[in-house]
């Protein structure tokens, strides 16, 4: 790491270090809804082949950072930010970046399970169809791979061809999944994916997180302490907009720096 | 229900309401045995009351219904309202189907001999009650004026077709019932509907096949059948030659000519390349013109003989006419029918109307072309309006950055909705036929100037003026179709790393299409049933040619076309008899309104499989 990242507090970050070393890092990003401020001085990094969680209170803007990294906010009028998400060596927020091809290197899986009034199939391969692949033969392999990266295919495996509206929730969202990896990106945005989930469905999604660690480096945004400390290897615990403190899960969970972090992640707080 | 549970509900709700339900645990036993939900109810109704406890001291919990309160009266009012108004459609549509189905239905001819001696027979039409004036009162014989009398001065009265309008100068009768000596209904009269002057009602006397003379007695109904039906196929002999192929030889004649014109516009009158024209020409032009004489001839001498097959019939009164038999369209006794022949006549004339094309100044016949003009007119107006407003409001909603201009520009578009149509018929003809016509006239037509080609009203002018006046229909429509696609799956498809046009294409449109075709539909409907516009803008009364035919390029959008509605407007306000003319737009309507259901219908049916298919699923 060339700067140790500093949080607004002044901690310094330890964060574990990915194999393959840093993927994305932010610099001072701030970020405003027209004319209220949503995220403030954000400095953190992302360890590629690493499961970083998102964590902290309602409203603290962990889906604003999380969509700020594939850029999802540009859709919002009146949308201003400055400082730097660097990736690969290239803010992505320059003027010369194509969003597009951005995008298509982050699958992103949403908070409610988002499924295209299409085929099962023809969901899965939705990324390919945008990118102009019409060769059967990688359709078909791709349906099958991305489905098994998703533990969905043994249930689906005889109904490709159905409306995959007639899923039930949990393997819907377990198809947004096949479908967030089918175009094969780097790094995989979850915000919040088991909040509509039971127990079962999302035992089998953290399964699969575990899963699919090493080779996508994830970003998971959620509000369930156990889930952040079963499958992440860093935490970014945030507040008011603010990034408190940010580190090794285990540190984090169990000899927090910082009182408030302290009193999330027992429960404590107000 | 048990207080346990209520404890439970309020209990998990929040902190006050806790509160509450001690409250009303401690005061109200009686509650105890209330269920879930009229216990909430009492602690609301306690909640209402008590800041006015001590002032007026009147509890307002009372078991007296508050009808105020409960919004029956508004119930009523709503429910009121749906039952008028169906009632009023249900209403129309049984008067259209009703009048409409039995238009065609044979109906009996009486023969009715007046007080005063005179003679009339005619089909019994309707009947209604009036009041003669003191005049006519004063005229009658006593028993006359006391039967008048009796029923509080008033009379009934009988409207009678008695056809045969070249004799009388009038198709029907009123006839007052303190008038009528006796009512017969003669096995022989005989109800004949003719070519020309309507129909005939009365006696065959003779006929004369061809030199043949065979009088009343010995004339056999089914000799006359086939007399009928070898006049008939000679009149339809006649009409191909006249219409089809004598038609097919003009055009080709004409076609030359306008060849002719447009190398003598091109190169001149004295070029090499206008003699050569002319001399090919020529040669053809002299073929047409023999094979124009051959065909004349043919039917010069089918009409001869048609001259030679003749029925003279009588009306009631004794007064005879000679007809050709070619000229009879169809002819029954009217009142020697079993109901199977009744039910054969019905359908005859269904097909008639249905089949063949009008005739009598619209009055008779059928409306084939009207059916084929709004079908045409309605498709083309369907397709020019579904892609120019679906673009429109895809601009609108999806790309235009919303703000003060685009809320002005739909603030327009829906006033448009409100302008009259017979604006837009002006602006159609103005702009459409006029200037763009125009243009095209003198860029591409300029050998038929000064006739007009395009530069005048016909089918497409016509249709783009109607989707002009349908497409703020579309563009509301499409645009809340459009919105209420969920942003949650843009989002996705965005996610999936696709470009806005992508998402549009992929996902938005799909899933809006039920709207859309929603929006399409309305259009179709509106478009179908409008005529003021139509009326400046290329409807004419009698079509000579439909708008396909065999000649290239097969589809003439520049020609001008019948309509049903206007064909209602028509027959029922400006013929000359609009008495005879009511069950033709009763019969027309029912048709429009089929016609118009059935487009709805098939659009419908498609929207539904739209919706089957984006819409499915459960969670
Ligand atoms: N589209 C938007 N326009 C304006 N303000 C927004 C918008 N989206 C979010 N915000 C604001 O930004 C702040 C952060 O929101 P964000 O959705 O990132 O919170 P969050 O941490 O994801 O909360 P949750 O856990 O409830 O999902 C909130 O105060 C919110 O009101
Ligand atoms: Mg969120």
């Amino acid at each position: 790491m060339a700067a140790e990242p500093r949080g607004s507090n002044g901690t310094v970050y330890h964060v574990k270090a990915g194999p393959d070393g840093t993927l994305l890092s932010m610099k001072d990003f701030s970020l405003w809804y027209g004319l209220a401020q949503a995220l403030f001085n954000v400095s953190m990094t992302v360890e590629k082949g690493l499961v970083t969680a998102l964590i902290g209170p309602s409203g603290c803007g962990k889906s604003t950072l999380l969509r700020a990294i594939n850029r999802m906010n540009d859709l919002i009028e009146g949308l201003k930010c400055s400082g730097k998400i660097v990736l690969d060596g290239t803010d992505i927020y320059d003027p010369s970046v194509d969003v597009i091809g951005l995008r298509k290197l982050m699958g992103m899986v949403f908070q409610k399970p988002n499924p295209f009034p299409m085929s099962i199939a023809e969901n899965v391969t939705y990324p390919l169809k945008v990118d102009g692949i019409r060769d059967k033969r990688i359709l078909k392999e791709t349906v099958e791979k991305a489905l098994k990266a998703a533990a969905l295919w043994d249930e689906v495996e005889d109904r490709l061809n159905e409306n995959a509206l007639s899923l039930s929730g949990g393997q819907q969202q377990r198809l947004c999944i096949a479908r967030a990896i089918a175009g094969e990106p780097e790094v995989l945005l979850m915000d919040e994916p088991c909040s509509a989930l039971d127990p079962v469905a999302t035992a089998k999604i953290e399964d699969l997180i575990d899963e699919l660690k090493g080779r996508y480096t994830i970003v998971i945004v959620t509000h369930n302490m156990q889930q952040a400390a079963r499958v992440s290897d860093n935490t970014a615990f945030m507040y008011l907009g603010r990034l408190i403190e940010y580190g090794e899960t285990s540190v984090i969970f169990t000899n927090p720096k910082v009182d408030k972090t302290m009193e999330y992640v027992t429960g404590r707080f107000g | 229900m048990k207080p346990e549970i209520v404890r439970g509900d309020s209990a998990d709700a929040s902190e006050t309401s806790a509160v509450e339900n001690e409250q009303l645990l401690s005061s109200e036993k009686g509650a105890r045995e209330a269920t879930a939900s009229e216990a909430s109810d009492h602690i609301r109704a306690k909640d209402e009351m008590l800041p006015e406890k001590g002032g007026r001291g009147v509890s307002r919990k009372s078991m007296v219904w508050d009808f105020k309160a409960r919004g029956e009266p508004f119930l009523w009012g709503l429910g009121g309202a749906l039952t008028i108004g169906i009632m009023m459609i249900v209403g129309f549509v049984v008067l259209i189907v009703y009048n409409g189905l039995l238009t065609f239905y044979p109906k009996p001819i009486e023969r009715v001999v007046l007080k005063s001696g005179a003679i009339l027979a005619g089909e019994t039409t309707r009947s209604e009650v009036f009041r003669p004036g003191p005049e006519t009162l004063k005229n009658l014989s006593p028993q006359d004026r006391k039967l008048v009398e009796d029923l509080n001065g008033y009379a009934t009265r009988n409207l009678y077709r008695t056809g045969n309008f070249d004799l009388y100068n009038d198709d029907f009768r009123w006839v007052s019932d303190y008038d009528v000596a006796e009512i017969h209904r003669p096995r022989d009269l005989i109800f004949l509907e003719r070519m020309e002057w309507g129909p005939f009602i009365g006696t065959i006397k003779s006929a004369d096949f061809n030199g043949k003379i065979v009088d009343k007695e010995s004339l056999k109904w089914d000799e006359l059948k086939l007399q009928h039906r070898q006049a008939e196929k000679r009149r339809k002999r006649v009409k191909e030659i006249e219409r089809d192929q004598l038609g097919a030889i003009n055009h080709l004649l004409e076609r030359d000519r306008l060849k002719l014109r447009k190398v003598e516009i091109k190169h001149g009158k004295q070029s090499a390349e206008y003699l050569r024209t002319l001399e090919d020409l020529k040669g053809k032009e002299d073929e047409l013109q023999s094979r124009h004489e051959e065909l004349s001839r043919e039917a010069a001498i089918l009409k001869e003989l048609d001259a030679k097959y003749t029925v003279t019939m009588a009306d009631v009164g004794g007064r005879e006419v000679n007809l050709r038999i070619s000229d009879m369209v169809r002819f029954y006794p009217a009142n020697d029918l079993s109901f199977v022949e009744k039910l054969g006549i019905y359908l005859s004339r269904w097909w008639e109307f249905l089949t063949d094309e009008p005739r009598e100044a619209n009055t008779e016949g059928g409306v084939m072309p009207a059916i084929f003009g709004t079908f045409c007119m309605t498709v083309l107006m369907s397709l020019a309006v579904a892609p120019f407003g679906v673009m429109a409001a895809l601009y609108l909603r999806e790309y235009a950055r919303q703000g003060r201009l685009v809320s002005l520009v739909r603030i327009c578009v829906n006033n448009l909705a409100g302008v009259p149509s017979i604006v837009y018929g002006v602006f159609g003809l103005g702009f459409f036929a006029y200037v763009l016509g125009g243009s095209i006239d003198q860029l591409f037509f300029p050998e038929r100037l000064p006739n007009p080609t395009f530069g005048t009203g016909g089918l497409l002018w016509a249709s783009l003026t109607l989707a002009l006046l349908t497409v703020p229909v579309v563009i509301v429509a499409t645009e809340e179709a459009l919105a209420a696609v969920p942003q949650s799956m843009r989002e996705a498809s965005l996610a999936c790393g696709a470009s806005k046009w992508q998402t549009i294409k992929n996902i938005v449109l799909p899933r809006a299409m039920p709207g859309i075709m929603t929006g399409l539909i309305l259009a179709m409907a509106r478009g179908a049933g409008e005529v003021a516009p139509l009326m400046l803008i290329g409807v004419v009364k009698m079509a000579p040619e439909l708008p396909i035919d065999q000649f290239f390029p097969y589809i003439h959008l520049e020609r001008s076309f019948m309509h049903l509605g206007f064909h209602i407007y028509d027959v029922g306000f400006q013929s000359r008899n609009s008495e005879a003319a009511k069950p033709m737009v009763f019969v027309t309507t029912l048709l429009l309104i089929f016609l118009v259901f059935l487009m709805n219908a098939a659009s419908i049916t498609l929207r539904n499989r739209l919706k089957r298919k984006f819409f499915t699923g459960h969670f």
